[in-house]
């Protein structure tokens, strides 16, 4: 009898959800388009970039250096330069984007003084590109440093920042699936379900509901699970898109990676419930979702920008939005291969903002009906 | 109408605050079974505070009330079972076909599929759809809306229906059809509960109560109460009770 009720409103859902075309193309498109726009147009990364190279120290160290730089598919020689005059002239030509500098007696220095220096000048009538070039000579020439210092000798060190970290590949792609993944579960887990809800209270039936047999659980149920179904699959689009196309790594446990999903899938949920109980109709639900969610999930997730560069104010905010725990997540276990001793934190920090909005939207939502 | 006396709602001294607010004040009044019962009063007097609070939406302030033989404070689940309910924005889904809403419908309240079909059919045959069947809600007019709002309201044949302000803002043909409805239910044996603020439609009640400023000051049948108050319609006698100071218009 129970059960019955209950599948007959799921049904129900469900038919909400496939009979609006519109939407369904919106949510699935969405993270498709997204997903090929950051891999083949809004790329940072960069091939055959032209470099020009000044090297004052022609020793074992330079070349080597020069060798690795211009072996990779990132960098190709433009020019070599005899003297720092013919620096401007090079960027003026247009053609060099970079142009890498050795230092008198490189060798000499480093292993010496274990400190050698290079300058790495970057054309910066175009800042992004220039930041980005310079980034990936940092990375190679750490792994070089690497690489020298491997013996037991006191360490090296070649003196340069180094930015580009976390991405040994340095593709740009890489970044961006957990964030569109991230934010397209916000989307439909959050604000769907909100919409949804509200919608049934602005035209009246969760009225009807409500005064029907069935029991406020159920009606919060079967909204939940249609959004979960259909949010965890265009997880798994976007994800065989990734891997397939970009060729992303899943190189942690893909177990452990859908589990994460789905606590952050409930979170979302669990929020989007939350805000159906205090808005009165669609467009409040919506402006909420938009505002309250989407915007700080955008903004402050560490998504587009790094959290680590963010004034401290914002950083701290940054600790409440639960994309943030949840990105960072993905990318550890995606792209380091982490496992459970690396993100159980994350996870905790998570499940208990999950537990949290459960229970208020649990409190506010009976408070309504009541 | 065979009334067999039978008391099918019973209310003894309900109130319902909000803050310092009183929406109901301290009402009492019985409905018998069969009976199509008005509930009248002018927009605020506490008419819909009333109704939510008998179906179980809103819990009570204080007093005592049985509806179908359940108690309402310990036993709505029950309550929930035996009633149907039809509010003033009635309760169809725009996005799906009336098949659809009469499954639906027939399904939370726990209709068994064979038995649900046949019902749906009855239904629809009875309201002269079957051009509609298939048809989205949002697509079909408002009249049908309305009729269709009231069968799937009684999909499962409960004891009491109750209607918040069905007819408002419908043409006066599609509130005759209307009327014909509620009283083909009622010849089954459903009570029927009617909140209106169209004075007009009370005369069709087996009785009236009058709701002013959150209490009932007047209840019985309308000739009873035209006599009562000496008017030829119950129009008179509702603008004699709303306005007992005698202001003049």
């Amino acid at each position: 009898m129970n059960r019955r009720r209950f599948f007959g409103f799921l049904q129900k859902e469900f038919r909400h959800i496939f009979r609006d075309r519109r939407t369904m193309l919106i949510l699935f498109g969405m993270p498709i388009v997204q997903i090929l726009l950051f891999g083949f147009a809004i790329t940072n990364e960069i091939k055959n970039v032209n470099v020009a190279v000044l090297d004052m120290a022609h020793d074992d160290v330079s070349r080597d250096i020069t060798n690795r730089i211009l072996s990779s598919e990132y960098f190709h020689l433009y020019q070599n330069l005899n003297s720092e005059k013919e620096i401007e002239t090079a960027f003026k030509s247009g053609k060099v984007k970079e142009v890498i500098v050795f230092e008198n007696n490189l060798a000499k220095n480093i292993y010496a003084k274990n400190l050698g220096n290079i300058q790495l000048i970057g054309d910066a009538t175009d800042p992004n590109t220039a930041n980005t070039i310079v980034a990936y000579t940092r990375a190679i020439l750490l792994n070089y440093q690497q690489e020298l210092n491997k013996g037991s000798k006191p360490p090296a060190i070649i003196q340069t920042e180094v930015r580009m970290w976390f991405n040994e590949e340095l593709k740009g792609v890489y970044l961006f699936v957990p964030g569109v993944m991230t934010i397209i579960m916000m989307l439909v887990s959050a604000m769907m379900t909100s919409i949804s809800l509200a919608r049934e209270k602005e035209t009246g039936t969760l009225e009807a509901l409500m005064v029907s047999p069935l029991k406020s659980w159920q009606v919060i149920l079967g909204k939940v699970i249609p959004y979960l179904v259909l949010s965890f699959s265009i997880t798994l689009v976007t994800l065989a898109l990734s891997m397939f196309v970009f060729h992303v790594p899943i190189r942690g446990n893909i177990f452990l990676l859908l589990g994460e999903v789905l606590l952050f899938v409930i979170t979302a949920l669990s929020f989007g419930i939350l805000i159906s109980s205090i808005a009165p109709n669609q467009m409040a639900a919506m402006l909420i979702s938009m505002m309250g969610l989407m915007l700080p999930t955008i903004i402050l997730s560490g998504y587009i920008f790094p959290i680590d560069n963010m004034p401290v104010p914002l950083q701290v905010i940054s600790n409440i939005i639960p994309a943030r725990w949840f990105i960072s997540m993905l990318r550890d276990i995606m792209l380091k291969g982490a496992g459970w001793s690396v993100v159980w934190k994350d996870t905790c920090v998570l499940a208990f903002m999950a537990v949290v909005f459960l229970f208020l939207a649990s409190r506010r939502f009976k408070m309504k009906l009541r | 109408m065979k009334l067999t006396g039978e008391n099918i709602i019973e209310v003894e001294n309900l109130v319902k605050r909000f803050g310092s607010f009183t929406a109901v004040d301290n009402i009492s009044f019985q409905v018998k079974k069969g009976e199509v019962f008005g509930f009248l009063g002018a927009n605020g007097a506490g008419k819909t505070t009333a109704i939510k609070m008998l179906i179980g939406l809103w819990s009570p302030t204080s007093g005592k009330a049985n509806v179908a033989g359940f108690n309402l404070f310990t036993e709505a689940e029950q309550i929930r079972k035996n009633i149907g309910y039809m509010a003033q924005r009635f309760s169809l889904y725009e996005d799906l076909t009336v098949i659809e809403n009469i499954q639906f419908y027939g399904g939370i309240y726990g209709l068994r599929k064979n038995i649900l079909k046949e019902r749906a059919e009855e239904l629809i045959s009875e309201l002269g759809m079957e051009s509609f069947r298939k048809e989205l809600i949002k697509n079909i007019p408002l009249g049908w809306k309305q009729k269709l709002a009231l069968s799937v309201a009684m999909i499962h044949k409960p004891k009491i229906v109750f209607l918040d302000e069905p007819t408002s803002g419908v043409d006066p043909i599609t509130r005759r059809q209307f009327w014909d409805l509620i009283y083909n239910a009622a010849e089954k044996g459903t009570t029927v509960f009617v909140t209106t603020h169209y004075m007009d439609e009370s005369e069709y009640c087996d009785r009236v109560s009058i709701m002013v400023d959150g209490r009932i000051e007047a209840l019985d049948t309308p000739t009873q109460l035209k006599k009562q108050f000496n008017a030829e319609s119950m129009d008179e006698v509702f603008l004699k009770l709303a306005r007992p100071t005698g202001i003049q218009i």
